[in-house]
């Protein structure tokens, strides 16, 4: 290949990677939104928490293997909590409530850690020792194919429980029709606490897949946030498939950007992206125009 | 009133003039300082989310955009302090208007990440474009102004200065909700759709609020710049913008007054809650979720709660009012209303499937069928919430297919719900004189005659008694009549009613089959829903009934209720199946 080739596919595998961060994350969001109609502004902070119990339990001395399975046992359990303590008393009111008080979560779960790691950004092993191997002269970091082979992992998964089983049938009632549901009989209340918990666990995969590359710091989750956010809005408002294709395309546009226009600015083109789809397509890639019934 | 304002504006310039008197520490001055620029920045929040509903997780950008002109135009431009402020507000407005109109289409969710993005992009601005905002160092040096040849280096007069601009700003958002464009903001928090119905182009009142934010929160920024010399980006950064957030909530969105004690006590707080430390801010995100959680409408708001709780409200004697002015002339025989072949389809269900219909002018014409039959869908085509996929709709010679719904209130079109669309926390006189501005309502300008228009709608409807009541509070037959007093007030020669008699008794539903016939006297169509047959067959001149989105029967009432395909549509047919 090419030098120009080379230089394209590196630039397209790492945006890929990053893009699967982002999918993850606002698979996250996806699923609470579908669940409760409220956006979670600390779905990204679930993965800066991850990261740090990564961090805590590698200091520990755990082996990796245990270190990942208590971190996200531990962020199953933090879900649940936060379902009762910043969602469940704002239940019946509006977004606007809900929306604050998550983002009131997000400070304080962001200056906890602070306060109780310091705030020196950690760096952690990858979870394999290998460097990476060579593709016709691209470079494949192991952590990123660790990342697209759990991604998917964490996709197919997502799709079994969902679509093949009871427990996936009754959330995907609770998300369509509270009132319903309740009539047939399911525990509505503790299908939300198992989103708010599944999402966490999906937060806590994400940052601990991204930590060896980005090093764990208390602000990583707010901007892996809100590409996550931008990649739901992209893909379609509560739709699965477009978190996804919208999380790998941002990822990609950000690393093109990167390579060819601007590196301080990166940041900025998952947001311009955002903008000109919230002018031309607000309803997203996979979205469907709906108004309010009245 | 005027009392109040007074004691207000006394209690005012005795605290700016205190420092004058008492021995204050610099340190002091600088905590008022701020908190007099913060408190014309979260004035901006009181507007935007208080009155409003929308929210606004950028308001440090629109802070800094001020503070930057200023920084910026005091030291490296070289230009004076007013022409750099004046550029400042100038450029916060015009980012807050283009923001607003880009995003205000969309609903809350996307409004809250909108503005975190668009935040997030001037922080990455900020520090990066080093040649001309000096970066994360940030600008030092910035000059404090003079005015009328007086200079206000000093720190006590230049509080003064902050605090008379405050005092301003704090006397405009406080006349802000009982002015029309006020009223409209807060119909639009209450019920957005309904209030477009009503006749309020809600972009225009959600892009002018987000605007009006925007100014202040520039204006804040000028005089904070100018205040502490010395600005970095980290003064504007998302942290910011949530303290903000929290100030308005904490002190109570929808009161001038809430916004600034919540921004009082939030910069007081950190001085008391020093021996906090580290964990300050950790605090400070959980008592965000306690306010949410137990303080719902703010400090001031559970003040304001208390004081109404205990305020008697008084009958109205509705006597003196004018009787309801309005008289359509129906001479003209051509239909008020055509639907030219109408559809409207929702991915492969066809709701409305080619609808033809005249409504003859002056009549009474009822649209029923079973449910699932297209009826409130018609409505809501009729309306302009839902666009019809196919076909043309002519009301009164004006095609308006493709009219919005506020356009088509202030062609005269009123509408109530099935489901009843107030504003709940409005007084039922507010709610109605929201009727009474739609544009072009024959009635003179200003606010007397909205509220005589308003009054006499509701002795209409027989609810004048009530007008000070908060809509909420009142039975649901009660808000029915509001409902259709708020359509009324607007003048409407056409009137839509969505299944006016839903949920009333026995009484009532006489009471409102006499109030149809009174509407009819007046020369106003009337197009209804309903489920209430012998009401039907009281009322109606004619009656059009659907089925699975088409029209199956049309004529007089004696003729439509005993067809045979209208018995078979609501009872089922042996050889049809489940009907």
């Amino acid at each position: 290949m090419t030098d120009f080739w080379v230089t394209n596919f590196q630039v397209l595998f790492s945006g890929l990677a990053l893009g699967s961060i982002y999918a993850l994350v606002a698979l996250g969001f996806v699923l609470i939104i579908r669940a409760t109609n409220v956006v979670n502004f600390a779905q990204g902070d679930f993965a800066m928490l991850g990261g740090f119990a990564m961090v805590a339990f590698l200091a520990a001395g755990l082996p990796y293997w245990l270190a990942i399975i208590m971190a996200l046992v531990m962020m199953g359990v933090f879900g649940i909590i936060f379902n009762l303590g910043v969602y469940y008393p704002l239940r019946n009111r509006s977004y606007l409530p809900v929306i604050i008080s998550t983002l009131g979560a997000s400070i304080f779960m962001q200056n906890t850690v602070l306060y109780i790691f310091g705030p020196q950004p950690k760096p952690m092993e990858k979870v394999f020792a290998t460097q990476g191997i060579n593709v016709g002269g691209v470079f494949m970091d192991t952590q990123y194919l660790t990342i697209l082979g759990v991604t998917a992992i964490a996709l197919l998964f997502q799709y079994v429980l969902f679509e093949k089983t009871l427990l996936g049938k009754k959330l995907q009632a609770t998300s369509q029709d509270k009132d319903m549901a309740r009539l047939v009989g399911i525990p509505v209340a503790w299908m939300i606490a198992f989103t708010f918990c599944y999402s966490a666990v999906l937060g806590g995969v994400a940052g601990i897949l991204v930590s060896p590359v980005l090093f764990v710091s208390i602000g990583m989750g707010s901007i892996i946030a809100l590409k996550a956010f931008s990649a739901t809005i992209i893909g379609g408002f509560g739709d699965v498939t477009g978190a996804i294709v919208g999380g790998l395309l941002l990822g990609v546009v950000e690393a093109f950007g990167a390579q060819y226009i601007s590196v301080p600015y990166k940041d900025a083109f998952a947001f311009l992206l955002l903008f000109i789809f919230l002018l031309l397509r607000p309803q997203g890639i996979f979205g469907e125009k709906v108004s309010e019934k009245a | 009133m005027m009392k109040k304002i007074v004691l207000a504006l006394i209690i005012g310039v005795l605290v700016a003039i205190l420092p004058y008197f008492i021995k204050v520490s610099p340190y002091v001055l600088n905590m008022f300082m701020q908190a007099a620029t913060y408190a014309i920045v979260v004035l901006g929040m009181t507007v935007v989310l208080g009155y409003t509903g929308q929210i606004n997780l950028a308001q440090a950008t629109f802070f800094g955009l001020g503070a930057y002109a200023v920084g910026l135009g005091t030291t490296d431009w070289g230009i004076s302090f007013w022409l750099s402020l004046a550029l400042g507000v100038a450029a916060a407005t015009v980012a807050g208007f283009v923001l607003g109109l880009t995003t205000l289409r969309l609903k809350g969710h996307y409004l809250a990440m909108i503005t975190i993005s668009f935040q997030q992009i001037f922080d990455l601005v900020m520090v990066n474009w080093i040649g001309v905002t000096h970066g994360p160092d940030g600008i030092a040096g910035i000059g404090r102004p003079s005015l009328f040849g007086l200079s206000l280096t000093d720190d006590r007069a230049y509080l003064l200065l902050c605090l008379a601009v405050l005092y301003i700003a704090i006397y405009f958002v406080w006349q802000l909700p009982q002015t029309q464009l006020g009223r409209a903001m807060r119909a639009v928090r209450e019920n957005e759709l309904a209030a477009e119905v009503t006749g309020i182009d809600s972009l225009k009142i959600k892009v002018t609020a987000f605007t009006m934010s925007a100014t202040l929160a520039g204006l804040g920024g000028a005089f904070y710049a100018a205040g502490f010399a010395y600005i970095s980006p980290d003064n504007f950064n998302f942290a910011r913008s949530i303290e903000f957030l929290t100030m308005v909530l904490l002190g109570g969105a929808q009161s001038a007054f809430g916004g600034v004690l919540g921004t009082g006590l939030l910069i007081l707080l950190p001085e008391w809650l020093r021996f906090l430390k580290e964990v300050y801010l950790a605090v400070y995100g959980l008592a965000v979720i306690l306010i949410m959680v137990f303080l719902p409408t703010g400090i001031w708001g559970l003040f304001s709660a208390w004081r109404t709780k205990y305020k008697k409200i008084d009958k109205i004697d509705a006597s003196g009012f004018a009787t309801l002015d309005i008289q359509i002339s129906t001479s003209d025989t051509t239909p008020i209303l055509s639907l030219n072949n109408v559809q409207k389809h929702f991915g492969g269900v066809k709701a409305v499937d080619g609808i033809s219909l005249d409504v003859s002018r002056g009549m009474i014409h009822a649209l029923i069928g079973p449910n699932g039959s297209g009826k409130t869908t018609i409505l809501n085509v009729l309306n302009g919430i839902y666009r019809a996929t196919n076909g043309s709709i002519v009301c009164d010679g004006v095609n308006i297919t493709d009219k919005t719904p506020h356009e088509r209130a202030s062609l005269g079109i009123g509408r109530t719900f099935q489901n009843i669309r107030l504003f709940p926390s409005l007084s039922v006189l507010e709610n109605v004189m929201v009727g009474a501005q739609r544009a072009n309502n024959p009635i003179e300008p200003g606010r007397a005659a909205l509220r005589a228009r308003a009054l006499s709608a509701l002795k209409f409807v027989g609810m004048a008694e009530e007008a000070e009541v908060i809509v909420q509070n009142l039975p649901y037959g009660h808000q029915r009549l509001v409902e259709i007093a708020r359509a009324l007030a607007g003048y409407p020669k056409f009137l839509l009613l969505d299944e006016p008699a839903a949920g009333l008794n026995q009484t009532e539903k006489k009471s409102l089959a006499n109030l149809l016939k009174r509407l009819k006297g007046h020369g106003i169509t009337i197009f209804l829903i309903e489920h209430d047959m012998s009401l039907i067959e009281e009322v109606s001149d004619k009656i059009t009934v659907l089925n699975f989105g088409k029209k199956i029967v049309e004529g007089d009432p004696s003729y439509v209720l005993r067809h045979p395909e209208v018995m078979a549509a609501y009872l089922g047919e042996a050889d049809h199946g489940a009907a």
